[in-house]
């Protein structure tokens, strides 16, 4: 039998037929549909606002007319490389802060890795007592913002340099701290590491739970030793998950912004996020796309080095909050000296900083740390001209409170777009396996992963603050922080998104569709229900991030919009610690709680069921 | 219930054509298997007829409406086929219990609320599952998972059934109950049905007509009896049949096939045949004598494989290996003498350059 001769009977691609059964093909393809879809929007809110930027740096603004007064708006030129690379001014504008932020980022990923990776190994292969508790605390600083740690550290380290009041050591020991530990680098790095130790915790103690032991025993069986074993068995397993927790971690600290500010900036230790943000407020935007630029550059490049190394496949792991607990080796006399020193890291990651910070927001006159000090007038004071500027404690205070109204909308609708948007995501990759717009939107989906904090929120002033066609002007609304954390989040959730369809075979969505049973109702009856467990875990974990978000978001709030996150750095800024201490600890109280009600529910709720094969 | 009908069906992955211009008629209210081994195209060809793959070329109908036709350039999505479709896997919602497992859809389709819910109780009652609506599919062995896959059929009444090996994760004795089920399910739909499987057991059992299929081809249709009799081709001769088939190469010698050291009547049409030759003949279709005949060629016992009711020889002709069948439980030492005996109306002959049957003799 031979085949039917292929092109005499099929209409021609562009005949009114055949344009027609394609477009009547595509419109029963929903994962097509999706795709497209998704692609424009992403493609828009990702795409459009890096060419811009772009295209802004290397173009006269209004703005600069200032320094040069024969420029034409709009006309090509090199003026923005030329003062952040080629000038006088670059020393300060580029390279100090270069050198200061890779300084920073290579220090505080070194020791975060470091510290994270060896309480990793303690808590999944050892046998420390109390794992349970112990390990739910050791995250407990991913539920704060990154800078928790350095308010904390003003209050103990605080010296007479900025004015104010001093802080607990002055207090007790009337000796001032000196200004590099008050101030500057090395503050900055113990506290940030102190806290991204918790990111690479969670990466590697994952991947070291799915790192099979039996592997390892095999290999012990065979006689390789006990460090053979370890670097021929288990580091090449782990290197992935190695490899995305160093660069993951490093990006995030280019990218931060809160620590550098409070701890920087009164020594004028300059970062690269600080002083992107000096150049907005100076309005000198130019620079601060050149430097943002050079932020992606440089995070790209990071990505790209990690991935030639680990082989492009493997080199991202994202964080899972799965971990199941493999053979665990005895450590003997070392397990109680083991599990105290985990313990004491905890008092002062944890413990420590938010003790200090409840201290703090319960002093009356500042510095002062007596016991007869105390007062309530910060979490429940009517307002006092003599006090803070007059401004009441939290709870009269309409400024916080509005404040917190925004910060939990914001959480809340930032987790339910981003939840459906990585739903439809993973819809359209996983359904439309193969073709290239799986590809495509699987790839765009995770680019705001090559985003500084920093540099997207530079990004976005670029791109909203005029109206782009029928889309209004989103500065300074409540929309762009929504659209932000979700783009933010998005290489996050869409990887959830993705695993969770990957879990539903599809038989389960075609049998639906073979009896007759709609898009809509297969996916509201089918597609949600069953992918809602994995999904609830990445809308929680946006809330989290939406809620102690400063970074991101500090280019973009402005009073119409602000969140607490905005107010705790503005109060600090005024330096009225006690409002910002006790605001602080507010938002972390509520973020735990919201986490542990959502746990507890999802549980709850009951996913047991759904274990049929 | 009409019949479906597929001409000129091509579909490719890729570079790789897994379907040929297939050409396939069911008649109304047939049960039709479409048998053949892995990999050779069968759940592709289901999945264009259900619509969830779209082929290259070719048109499909569904009684008098065309649901597909890549030149008049229709195409109807699954959804608007009213189809029925088993999966191999059952495809059972997990997070819904039977009673909404089979009643998703006929809430789609707006059906009043009596009429559904005296559609679930006839379709539990059908398959002996009254009683377990409220059960998880998780909470239901294998069987019962695969009847309430069954009961949503039956509930949604469906004029055309398809079904994808429905049995192959089931044990043996499960399967017979369950081949049994589903026979009666396609008498109570009384739907034209197509059923996949590479079980040849199956397919002999449950059809009115097999359809045998071997990469992306159709190698022969007809009934159970045709295609285990007459073989149209030594593709088939060989797939169907367990223990499998006798062949025998060699050339017509003096009016007898000889084949190394057996020798095999051939029909008077064949007598002056030139160039090789195959011969085939049933293990059961050989005849057997413990004693010395006239004609008959002796054979040693090799392997002797009793199942209970019967049991397969392995014999040998010089080198030539010989499998037979013999009712009863037979117990022999090995190297006992056989004779055999080879009837001409048993025997099928294909060219092995076409390797199509020559259809000689018997028809
Ligand atoms: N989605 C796909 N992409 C690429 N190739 C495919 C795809 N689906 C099937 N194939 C190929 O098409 C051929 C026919 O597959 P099909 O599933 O129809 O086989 P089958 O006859 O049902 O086999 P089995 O008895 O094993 O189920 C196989 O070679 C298979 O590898
Ligand atoms: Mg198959």
């Amino acid at each position: 039998m031979a085949l039917v001769s292929k092109n005499s009977t099929k209409p021609a691609f562009w005949s009114r037929q055949n344009i027609s059964y394609q477009a009547y093909r595509l419109k029963h393809k929903p994962e097509i549909i999706i795709g497209v879809l998704c692609l424009a929007f992403l493609g828009f809110v990702v795409l459009v606002p890096l060419i811009q930027i772009i295209r802004d740096a290397l173009t006269f603004q209004s703005y600069d007319l200032a320094y040069y007064p024969e420029g034409e708006v709009g006309a090509f030129t090199l003026f923005h490389l030329d003062r952040v690379f080629n000038q006088p001014i670059s020393a300060a504008l580029f390279y100090k802060p270069l050198m200061n932020s890779l300084k920073m980022g290579f220090t505080v990923t070194l020791i975060a890795i470091v510290v994270g990776s060896s309480l990793a190994w303690l808590m999944v292969r050892t046998n420390v007592h109390f794992k349970g508790i112990v390990g739910a605390m050791l995250v407990f600083p991913y539920m704060m913002p990154s800078w928790v740690m350095a308010l904390a550290w003003l209050s103990l380290f605080k010296n007479d340099r900025i004015g104010g009041s001093e802080g607990v050591l002055t207090y007790l020991t009337g000796v001032q701290a000196p200004d590099w530990v008050a101030y500057g680098f090395f503050p900055i790095v113990i506290t940030l590491a102190l806290h991204y130790y918790a990111y690479t915790y969670l990466l590697i103690s994952g991947a070291l739970a799915t790192v099979d032991s039996e592997l390892e025993e095999a290999a012990a069986t065979c006689g390789m030793g006990k460090w053979k074993r370890i670097w021929s068995i288990t580091m090449p397993l782990l290197l992935p998950a190695l490899g995305s927790a160093i660069v993951l971690t490093f990006i995030r600290i280019l990218g931060t912004f809160g620590t550098p500010a409070l701890l920087g900036l009164p020594v004028r230790f300059v970062t690269f996020s600080t002083q992107i943000y000096a150049s907005i407020n100076a309005r000198n935007e130019g620079d601060a796309y050149v430097l943002a630029l050079v932020l992606i550059v440089l995070a790209i490049s990071f990505i790209w080095i990690n991935s030639r190394i680990i082989g492009v496949r493997k080199s991202f792991v994202t964080m899972t909050g799965k971990g199941f607990r493999k053979r665990e080796s005895d450590l003997g006399a070392w397990r109680w000296p083991a599990t105290i020193l985990v313990i004491l890291f905890l008092c002062i990651t944890v413990v420590l900083p938010l003790t200090l910070l409840l201290w703090e927001s319960l002093t009356l006159i500042p510095g002062d740390y007596s016991l007869g000090n105390l007062t309530t007038y910060f979490w429940a004071g009517q307002g006092n001209v003599q006090l803070a500027y007059g401004e009441p404690g939290i709870i009269h205070n309409k400024g916080i409170l509005g404040a917190l109204t925004n910060s939990i909308k914001l959480g809340f609708a930032a987790a339910l777009f981003n939840g459906a948007l990585g739903l439809l995501v993973g819809y359209a990759v996983v359904r439309g396996r193969g073709a290239w717009l799986s590809k495509w939107l699987e790839g765009i989906a995770f680019a705001p992963y090559i985003f500084p904090s920093i540099a997207l929120g530079a990004i976005y002033i670029g791109m909203f603050s005029t109206n782009i066609g029928p889309i209004p002007a989103l500065y300074g609304t409540f929309t762009i922080l929504i659209l932000i954390t979700v783009i933010k989040n998005l290489p996050f959730t869409s990887r959830t998104g993705i695993a969770a369809m990957l879990q539903i075979h599809k038989s389960l969505e075609e049998t639906a569709r073979v009896q007759g049973i709609g898009w809509f109702r297969r996916m509201f009856r089918i597609i949600v229900p069953l992918s809602m467990s994995g999904l609830v875990a990445g809308m929680l974990l946006t809330f989290i991030t939406a809620m102690r978000e400063l970074s991101l978001i500090i280019l973009l709030i402005s009073p119409g919009n602000m969140v607490l996150t905005g107010l705790i750095f503005g109060y600090q800024e005024q330096d009225m610690a006690q409002h910002s201490s006790a605001v602080t600890l507010m938002l972390v109280l509520i973020i735990i709680t919201i986490s542990v009600i959502v746990r507890v529910m999802s549980r709850k709720a009951g996913v047991g069921r759904l274990s049929v094969t | 219930m009409g019949q479906i009908c597929l001409s000129g069906i091509v579909k490719s992955y890729g570079k790789e054509v897994v379907v040929k211009n297939l050409d396939l008629t069911v008649n109304p209210g047939e049960f039709l298997t479409i048998l053949g081994p892995s990999g050779c195209g069968k759940t592709t060809t289901l999945r264009m007829i259900a619509g969830l793959e779209e082929p290259d070329e070719g048109d499909i109908k569904l009684g008098d409406r065309t649901v597909f036709s890549r030149n008049e350039g229709v195409i109807l999505p699954p959804e608007m086929r009213g189809l029925g479709l088993i999966f191999q896997s059952y495809a059972l919602w997990p997070h819904m219990n039977v009673a909404k497992n089979i009643t998703l859809a006929l809430k789609e389709q707006k059906l009043s609320k009596d009429e559904i819910e005296a559609r679930l109780q006839n379709a539990l009652e059908l398959v002996q599952l009254t009683g377990y609506a409220q059960r998880y599919p998780s909470e239901l062995s294998g069987g019962q998972q695969q009847r309430v896959a069954v009961a949503r059929l039956i509930a949604l009444r469906p004029s055309y059934l398809l079904m994808d090996e429905p049995l192959s994760n089931l044990d043996a004795t499960l399967r017979t109950e369950m081949r049994a089920s589903l026979k009666r399910l396609h008498r109570d739909l009384d739907a034209t049905t197509v059923y996949v499987t590479h079980d040849q057991i199956e397919a002999l059992t449950l059809s009115d007509r097999i359809i045998i299929m071997n990469e992306g081809r159709i190698m022969q249709e007809g009934t159970p009896y045709d295609i285990y009799h007459h073989p149209a081709n030594l593709f088939v001769a060989e797939f169907i049949g367990d223990p499998g088939i006798n062949l025998f190469e060699g050339h017509v010698v003096k009016g007898v096939l000889e084949c190394a050291d057996v020798k095999i009547p051939v029909p008077a049409a064949l007598k002056d045949y030139e160039g090789k030759l195959v011969a085939a003949c049933r293990p059961e279709k050989i005849q057997m004598s413990y004693k010395a005949k006239k004609g008959w060629q002796e054979v040693k016992t090799e392997i002797l494989q009793p199942t209970g009711a019967d049991t397969i020889l392995e014999v040998k002709a010089g080198d030539t290996s010989i499998t037979l069948l013999q009712s009863g439980f037979i117990t022999l030492d090995e190297g006992t003498p056989l004779w055999i005996n080879f009837d001409l109306d048993a025997l099928s002959f294909f060219d092995p350059d076409t390797q199509n049957n020559l259809r000689v003799g018997k028809e």
